[in-house]
């Protein structure tokens, strides 16, 4: 256990640290070697729960199985490379003057504190601490959303701010039924009521109709964090108007924390049902949130909106293959989590240095990448095709895998699915096209990019979309067999 | 025979108690109110000469009075003196107990209502017409907060009838009841509404803009202006008489012993006086609302009684 | 459970868990900003009154420092912190116009309803003394949402917000004799920033459009501009 305590006292430290360094670029730094460490533990983490099998740790409050310890080295990878991205881009930012240098200190505090709330979501055994982490989230990154103190990042983050909080206030309320549900079946020891593995154990006792109602609100709760349709509205928002490092993390990590917690919650409520329900209702919202999205896909201007519609879109596709629930769905969508992840970070990179050379967001003013800065314009169309699901990405061999599960469960509902895919590819090459080939408008300007992280992301997508290697296929089959019960394959 | 007999005579006076204290209780508070606002107080009995000084005049009618017009003062008055006839007063188990119902009450109300916006209409002037119509208005929003205020009481009790619900009640002994507190709270809205006190209508003033009740006895003089008023008060006596004795019921005789009664009229005049009390410094505390929030008003008061009703399904039922 | 055959304590939480109720719809009609905050200030203090109730009858010594945190923090250290931005800001004294006032509390009325029916199957398994007060916890919280469909001004907002949280507190309370303890030491730090951070977002939002009301917050939309 002794690596979990360094990846959480870790973020937990940088918090305090950054927030009292006054010297921007050093803190720049420190954040960066802050994420690598917390990398390095969450490696060393992951090395112990692959030999050694779930741990607890003592006094019960964290558990480390197959599922999370994957999301926690992914979560503390893209942390490190996003940190290595952030440090030139943000010093652009202040000698653009869009931030003064003591906001730069809340940004590289605010930095680690969303990291730490996600380590702490994905590693308490604790169902109420997992609601506090989530929360803690959108704490912490509320105020970076409206970094840049315009009008519309401050709109921005208070849509955010309000929706998110009224949204996870209702899994607050489906945590204190499952409290309630297991209380009664687990006696008078109060403090064992709420421990997932506790609550996992006796699931098949829980009272079916509390289960049924509180994950209702669960799902409504961290729903909203996930950016299901109809609770998506905050999501484009906060992704567009804040910085674009914030865009990289909350698309790539806190959207994937908050499927964690809803998966986690089926998890229960499959075992105390003995009924599809909660699949069906996952299922349904995926679908939709998928089908939504791809729509509104066609209709932005704005780049950073575009490419947070495909969040969306991709979440919505995750949900679904997790509602369906087999072991190939199951599967299928935690390698889907993985190459979204890393496609939707890398993306976001590029987006960053893209709005940085030609001063804009807006989709029209962008033009002819590819030749004002080359490797940008590259970065941004491997990872756009990644992300369309192209082969041989990752991305095509998740979705591929996902359809695949469709067409033996519910064969037609591969039709919408084949069809919302196929929009969403003609959506993102309708605008990525001209962006990267088009004749680029006068006054561009190269920046200093560093393209090393998105380098090592699409790098990676491609690895997994060869052939997925062999610690990793192990880890995903574990978790896969403790979601749906049976061996993928 | 004997039995009811003796029932029948202690209606009668509990009947004429009624209709005798009611200017009493007028008074009382029109003192406390001047006391409260530092005005020299008129005696306690300055509403029975009221009253007498009115009976003594000549009537003056309009040309175009109708009959309605002249018999309306005599079924206004009626139609009160019987409803305060089937409210229990100092004792519960008298005959007219048996019409002692609460939709009775407001049919009583109701009628006496009627005819008088029918008689104030029935000259024709601005005034009257006006009056009818805002009287109307908010007798049309404060009757349905008050049935359902009374509704959650009789929910308690499985009865609408008065007397059993407070022997109900009685028998329960002291029982902390949400749905009580906010059907308390509405009643007492409805009753400043109905009665015409503040800060829904000002009973002092002839503020032409202001006036609701006014408004409709503005024709009217003499013994009919007399049997009106006297109404009125007798209104105002019978709702506090119902607040009082549906939430706090303790003392009211349950049997017809001379003993058991005089406690009770001891017991209803100290809860009277008392409720006087509230009233007075509600009124001087509070300032006359517009005549357009009044269906706010009543609207809160509606909305506490609908409350109340909820709270007894959700609270007090034992699932 | 009829009120006849409980003790005056548990009377008690019924009759405070009621005022709770009360006490939202209070909000709900309330306009003026400064009465809003005095009403939700009572609310806190009529929830923890609830919560020493609770822990009274119930002998759970635990639910005595939920209490005192309730009490410190929703009755005392965040209206006392909204009335001193509202100060700050100069607008204690603003009105908001309410539009609907009457359907608004309609409606509250219509959701205590929907929150009985949901609660009915919880409330059933339930054996403790606060059971019934489990649809009037999850009241509370459908009101505050209400209060913020509601309402434009950020703090009455704000308000809708934190009233939420206290649904959610009383939530905890009436079906499970509150969370563990460290949960609820969570929440409540969680309930203590969020107040912060709003506070700072007063200040931003009336920076960025020169006035707390949110619906002049529109420039982000998909109508494609």
């Amino acid at each position: 256990m002794i690596p979990l305590y360094f990846l959480l006292w870790l973020p937990l430290a940088g918090v305090l640290l950054l927030a009292l360094l006054p010297s921007y670029r050093l803190a720049g730094h420190l954040n960066i070697a802050i994420s690598a460490a917390t990398f390095a533990a969450s490696v060393w983490l992951a090395w112990d729960v692959l030999h050694t099998g779930p741990e607890l740790s003592r006094g019960n409050l964290f558990y480390i199985d197959a599922f999370n310890v994957y999301l926690v080295a992914l979560t503390a990878f893209v942390g490190l490379t996003t940190a290595i991205f952030s440090r030139p881009y943000m010093q652009h930012e202040v000698e653009r003057g869009r931030v003064g240098p003591r906001r730069m200190r809340l940004y590289h505090s605010m930095y680690q504190g969303f990291l730490f709330a996600m380590l702490l979501a994905l590693t308490t055994n604790n169902m109420g601490v997992l609601w506090v982490a989530m929360e803690a989230a959108t704490l912490t990154t509320v105020l970076l959303v409206s970094l840049y103190r315009t009008p519309e990042s401050v709109e921005a983050a208070w849509k955010y701010f309000i929706l998110c909080g009224v949204g996870i206030a209702q899994a607050l309320f489906g945590t204190v039924l499952l409290y309630f549900a297991a209380e009664r079946r687990l006696g008078p020891d109060r403090g064992r009521a709420l421990l997932w593995n506790v609550l996992h154990n006796h699931a098949a006792q829980l009272d079916p109709a509390v289960l049924t109602i509180a994950f209702v609100f669960l799902l409504v709760g961290y729903g909203t964090k996930v950016g299901l349709v109809p609770l998506h509205n905050w999501l484009p928002d906060a992704h567009s108007e804040g910085p674009t490092p914030m865009s990289a993390v909350l698309s790539g990590l806190l959207l994937n924390v908050a499927l964690y917690a809803l998966v986690r919650v089926k998890m229960l409520v499959d075992g105390s049902l003995h009924t599809a329900l909660a699949g069906h209702l996952m299922m349904g919202f995926g679908l939709l949130s998928f089908l939504v999205a791809v729509l509104f896909l066609h209709r932005q201007h704005d780049i950073k909106r575009m490419f947070s519609y495909s969040s969306i879109e991709h979440m919505g596709l995750m949900t679904f293959a997790f509602g369906i629930g087999g072991a190939l769905a199951t599967f299928a969508a935690l390698l889907h989590m993985t190459v979204h992840s890393l496609t939707k970070s890398s993306i976001f990179v590029t987006v960053g240095h893209a709005a940085q050379l030609t001063g804009t967001q807006r989709i029209e003013h962008i033009r002819g990448l590819i030749r004002t800065q080359p490797t940008v314009g590259w970065g941004l169309l491997a990872g756009t095709l990644a992300i369309a699901g192209f082969p041989p990405f990752g991305v095509f061999m998740s979705e591929f895998l996902v359809l695949n599960a469709t067409m033996k469960s519910w064969p037609w509902l591969t039709l919408p699915l084949l069809l919302g895919l196929a929009v969403a590819f003609a959506g993102l090459f309708r605008y990525v096209q001209p962006m990267v080939y088009g004749i680029p408008p006068p006054g561009q300007v190269r920046v200093r990019a560093n393209m090393l992280p998105v380098a090592i992301h699409l790098a990676l997508v491609l690895w997994l979309g060869l052939s997925i290697p062999l610690f990793l296929a192990h880890w995903f089959e574990q978790a896969t067999q403790l979601i749906s019960g049976s061996l993928p394959l | 025979m004997a039995d009811q007999l003796t029932g029948w005579l202690f209606a009668v006076l509990q009947t004429l108690l009624f209709a005798g204290t009611a200017p009493l209780l007028s008074g009382w508070i029109k003192r406390l109110k001047c006391h409260l606002q530092n005005r020299a107080a008129p005696s306690l009995f300055q509403p029975y000469r009221d009253l007498a000084k009115l009976f003594g005049k000549n009537v003056v009618l309009a040309q175009n009075a109708s009959w309605l017009f002249r018999v309306a003062p005599y079924v206004v008055f009626g139609a009160i003196l019987l409803a305060a006839s089937a409210v229990p007063l100092v004792a519960i188990p008298l005959p007219t107990a048996a019409i002692a119902d609460v939709i009775v009450l407001a049919g009583f109300f109701a009628l006496a209502r009627f005819f008088q916006t029918l008689a104030s209409m029935d000259i024709g002037t601005t005034f009257g017409g006006m009056g009818a119509s805002r009287e109307v208005t908010v007798a049309s929003l404060a009757e349905p907060a008050m049935l359902m205020a009374v509704f959650t009481l009789t929910m308690t009790a499985s009865t609408t009838n008065l007397s059993v619900a407070m022997q109900h009640i009685l028998d329960a002994g002291l029982v902390l009841r949400p749905s009580f507190l906010f059907a308390f709270l509405s009643l007492a809205m409805v009753a400043v509404a109905e009665t015409g006190r503040i800060p829904v209508d000002n009973p002092e003033t002839h503020l032409e803009l202001t006036m609701l009740h006014e408004a409709t006895v503005l024709e009217y003089s003499a013994r009919h202006l007399a049997l009106i008023d006297w109404a009125g008060m007798i209104k105002l006596m019978i709702y506090a008489v119902l607040i009082s004795d549906i939430f706090l019921p303790w003392g009211i005789a349950r049997q017809l012993t001379l003993p058991a009664v005089a406690v009770g009229v001891v017991a209803v005049a100290a809860k009277l006086a008392m409720l006087a009390v509230l009233l007075a410094l509600w009124e001087t505390v509070l300032a006359k609302m517009r005549l357009f929030r009044v269906p706010q008003f009543l609207g809160f008061a509606f909305l506490l009684s609908l409350l109340g009703l909820l709270m007894h399904v959700i609270l007090e039922s034992a699932l | 459970m009829h009120p006849d055959n409980l003790g005056v304590f548990s009377q008690g939480i019924l009759v405070s868990a009621a005022l709770v109720l009360f006490t939202s719809f209070v909000m709900l009609a309330q306009a003026r900003i400064q009465p809003l905050i005095y009403a939700f200030a009572w609310q806190g203090a009529l929830l923890s009154v609830t919560t020493a109730l609770v822990a009274l009858v119930s002998g759970h010594a635990h639910l005595y420092i939920s209490a005192l945190l309730t009490f410190g923090l929703k009755a005392l250290l965040i209206p006392w912190m909204l009335y001193r931005l509202t100060q700050r800001l100069h607008i204690q004294f603003d009105v908001e116009i309410v539009s609907h006032p009457s359907l608004t509390l309609l409606a509250g009325a219509v959701l205590v309803v929907f929150c009985y029916y949901v609660a009915l199957p919880v409330a059933q398994l339930s054996t403790l003394v606060t059971r019934n007060t489990i649809a009037v916890s999850m009241a509370t919280v459908l009101l505050g949402m209400l209060l913020m469909i509601t309402r434009r001004t950020a703090v009455a907002q704000v308000i809708g917000f934190m009233s939420i949280e206290n649904g959610l507190f009383f939530a905890a309370v009436a079906s499970t004799y509150g969370m563990p303890m460290i949960v609820e030491l969570g929440v409540a730090f969680d309930v203590l920033v969020a107040a912060v951070l709003f506070g700072v977002f007063f200040f931003q939002i009336r920076s960025s459009i020169d006035s707390l009301d949110v619906d002049r917050l529109d420039r982000l939309s998909e109508k494609g501009d």
